[in-house]
């Protein structure tokens, strides 16, 4: 489907290249749509199980990128001339897509970011820096992705507040009591993964966001593993932030959004100073410019946001329901076959997950693992997945990651478990 | 890029039953090496006498190759002077990231080795424990300690990751 950057924001049906009427999702005929996923590996074909780290791009997203820069290319917000109008209407219709998506309430609400490590890093320098101080506290999980770490961390150092942290369990999961009875009054932040990137397991946001906000702490939801599976609503999650990446999304590397609760958006100093962020410079006084943009300084990533938006339109014509559904089953099937491999014990077994198989398999180091699935074609993560305090609780150094996407089908897990048997042949 | 060039015999024997693994409890010097990519990490502790590596033992988790090359490491540097050991790592190093080195004899089961080059991913494993020694030999070099700053094992990660 060709999208024309003009009407990349527009209000539209999707349009995908066929119809998915029934709502049942044909991955067969969806792995049509990504050309990558056509090549070979090591003379094999390629068996994609690495989208949790990247996924990859439709063709209506590589085409809206390439039309949007072929047709419509310049800076945005500056030019009288009309590629510069055709540019910022590319741009702030994405802008509108990403509200749509996650249900905000306007468009100021919308932050475009390089990905989810800037959307936490400029809440915790813009938000958590200026309110807290000694003895106030910011909780997180013991599951959270580096980027949802070591940003606090910095913000302990600079204010000398406190990091708490809500243990997991051995199934992978984060108990909502153990996050319930750590809000204190001197809780300032709570910031929470919805899906944890290292065991897929997904948290009941729903509650702790519910727990948090009766006692008035205002929660960040770290939804970069998240987007890509189920449909988010802010407004009824009643989340405060909300911070997510493009690539993870189908959509290009670069491009990334903070939502952010606009009364919350609105008291927040600038994060970055440049151009764009204001109204006016001398070099007595300068006035920043209003929301969103307050937050955007320098020349944004247009076609980032133009491939996003596209993204956004390509799974929704997929349909969440038929998304979940079909990755659910997958996550199934490949629970039930990695099961049966002797020695192989799966990390994260929460009840509640979404399609991520964290495992180890006995006398085999992960690293070896990566290396003989990929010469058999197959793409895993292995390693700590930015994750090492995850990785520290379960007692390995690292783990091996299968991640599904809208693309994989159940000949990917055959192929997955064919490679895994590979792996113990080898080391036999 | 074929397996079983990787996977040699010797390899995944070194890997099964490392030899000098463990910790000398008379070593004067030390080292821990630390592959950020991967996460492992690798204890060598070195008795020097003199010059001259008189017993070495290595501990730590790892993958097959980083394992199998400690042990292959730890088994042709015993006996050997500094001088002999930094010539040995250069031959190695060239053996794990040159297409034109050739394994001669010298290199004995080391050249089991040679296989590594064509996983490019995979060098910083075989390479991680002679990164290790030399901080190890160093620190006993200028004064002998047994356990060597936090700062000299990530300045080597940093070094590691730069690797090709």
């Amino acid at each position: 489907m060709a999208v024309n950057a003009r009407d990349a924001g527009a209000e539209r049906a999707p349009t995908p290249l066929h119809a998915h009427a029934s709502r049942v999702l044909d991955a067969e005929r969806v792995r049509l749509d990504f050309p990558i996923l056509a090549r070979t590996v090591h003379g094999r074909p390629l068996t994609y199980l690495d989208s949790g780290a990247s996924a990859q791009m439709p063709r209506a997203v590589l085409q809206a990128v390439e039309d949007y820069e072929m047709r419509s290319h310049a800076n945005v917000h500056r030019g009288v001339h009309l590629l510069s109008q055709e540019a910022t209407a590319a741009y702030e219709g994405a802008r509108d897509r990403v509200r749509r998506f996650l249900h905000a309430r306007s468009a100021r609400e919308i932050i475009f970011v390089r990905g989810t490590t800037e959307a936490i890093n400029l809440v915790a320098q813009s938000y958590a820096r200026p309110r807290v101080g000694p003895g106030d506290e910011i909780l997180i999980t013991g599951l959270e992705h580096h980027a949802n770490i070591v940003p606090w961390q910095l913000v302990r150092e600079q204010t000398g507040c406190s990091l708490v942290v809500a243990p997991i369990n051995r199934r992978g999961e984060v108990a909502l009591e153990e996050i319930v009875e750590r809000l204190t009054p001197r809780t300032r932040l709570l910031a929470v993964a919805h899906v944890s990137n290292a065991l897929g397991t997904v948290l009941p946001v729903e509650e702790i966001v519910a727990a948090a906000r009766k006692r008035g702490v205002p929660v960040l939801i770290d939804g970069a593993q998240a987007v890509q599976h189920r449909a988010v609503d802010v407004r009824a999650l009643d989340c405060d932030f909300y911070a997510f990446s493009g690539h993870k999304l189908y959509a290009p590397t670069g491009i990334g959004v903070l939502y952010g609760r606009e009364e919350l958006l609105a008291q927040m100093p600038p994060w970055q100073g440049g151009g764009d962020m204001i109204l006016s410079v001398s070099f007595e006084r300068t006035t920043y410019n209003e929301l969103p943009w307050k937050f955007e300084a320098g020349t944004p990533n247009m076609s980032g946001a133009v491939g996003l938006a596209a993204a956004i339109d390509y799974v929704e014509g997929l349909g969440f329901e038929a998304i979940a559904a079909h990755e659910d089953q997958l996550l199934e099937h490949a629970t039930a076959e990695l099961t049966r491999i002797p020695g192989l014990t799966i990390i994260g077994t929460a009840a509640r997950k979404s399609a991520v198989l964290s495992f180890t398999l006995e006398g085999i180091h992960a690293h070896d693992l990566g290396t003989i699935l990929d010469s058999e074609g197959v793409a895993v993560r292995t390693g700590h997945h930015c994750a090492m305090p995850v990785m520290e609780y379960f007692g390995v150094p690292a783990t091996a990651r299968a991640s599904f996407a809208c693309y994989n089908t159940h000949e990917d897990v055959n192929r997955l478990v064919a490679a895994l048997e590979k792996a113990r042949e080898v080391f036999r | 890029m074929e397996l079983k060039d990787l996977y040699r015999d010797v390899i995944l024997d070194h890997n099964r039953h490392p030899r000098n693994f463990g910790r000398l409890e008379e070593a004067n010097a030390r080292a821990e090496g630390h592959n950020p990519l991967c996460g492992d990490r690798l204890t060598l502790s070195v008795r020097l006498d003199g010059d001259r590596i008189a017993d070495i033992r290595f501990e730590g988790r790892g993958c097959a190759i980083s394992t199998a090359s400690a042990s292959l490491m730890s088994e042709a540097v015993k006996g050997k002077d500094r001088a002999s050991v930094r010539r040995l790592f250069e031959r190695v190093h060239a053996l794990l990231t040159r297409a034109d080195a050739t394994a001669g004899a010298d290199l004995g089961k080391l050249a089991a080795l040679s296989g590594v080059r064509e996983f490019p991913a995979r060098v910083k494993c075989a390479s991680l424990c002679w990164h290790t020694l030399n901080a190890a030999l160093d620190s006993g070099a200028a004064t002998v300690t047994t356990e060597v700053p936090d700062e000299v094992a990530s300045g080597r990660s940093q070094q590691l990751a730069g690797e090709p």
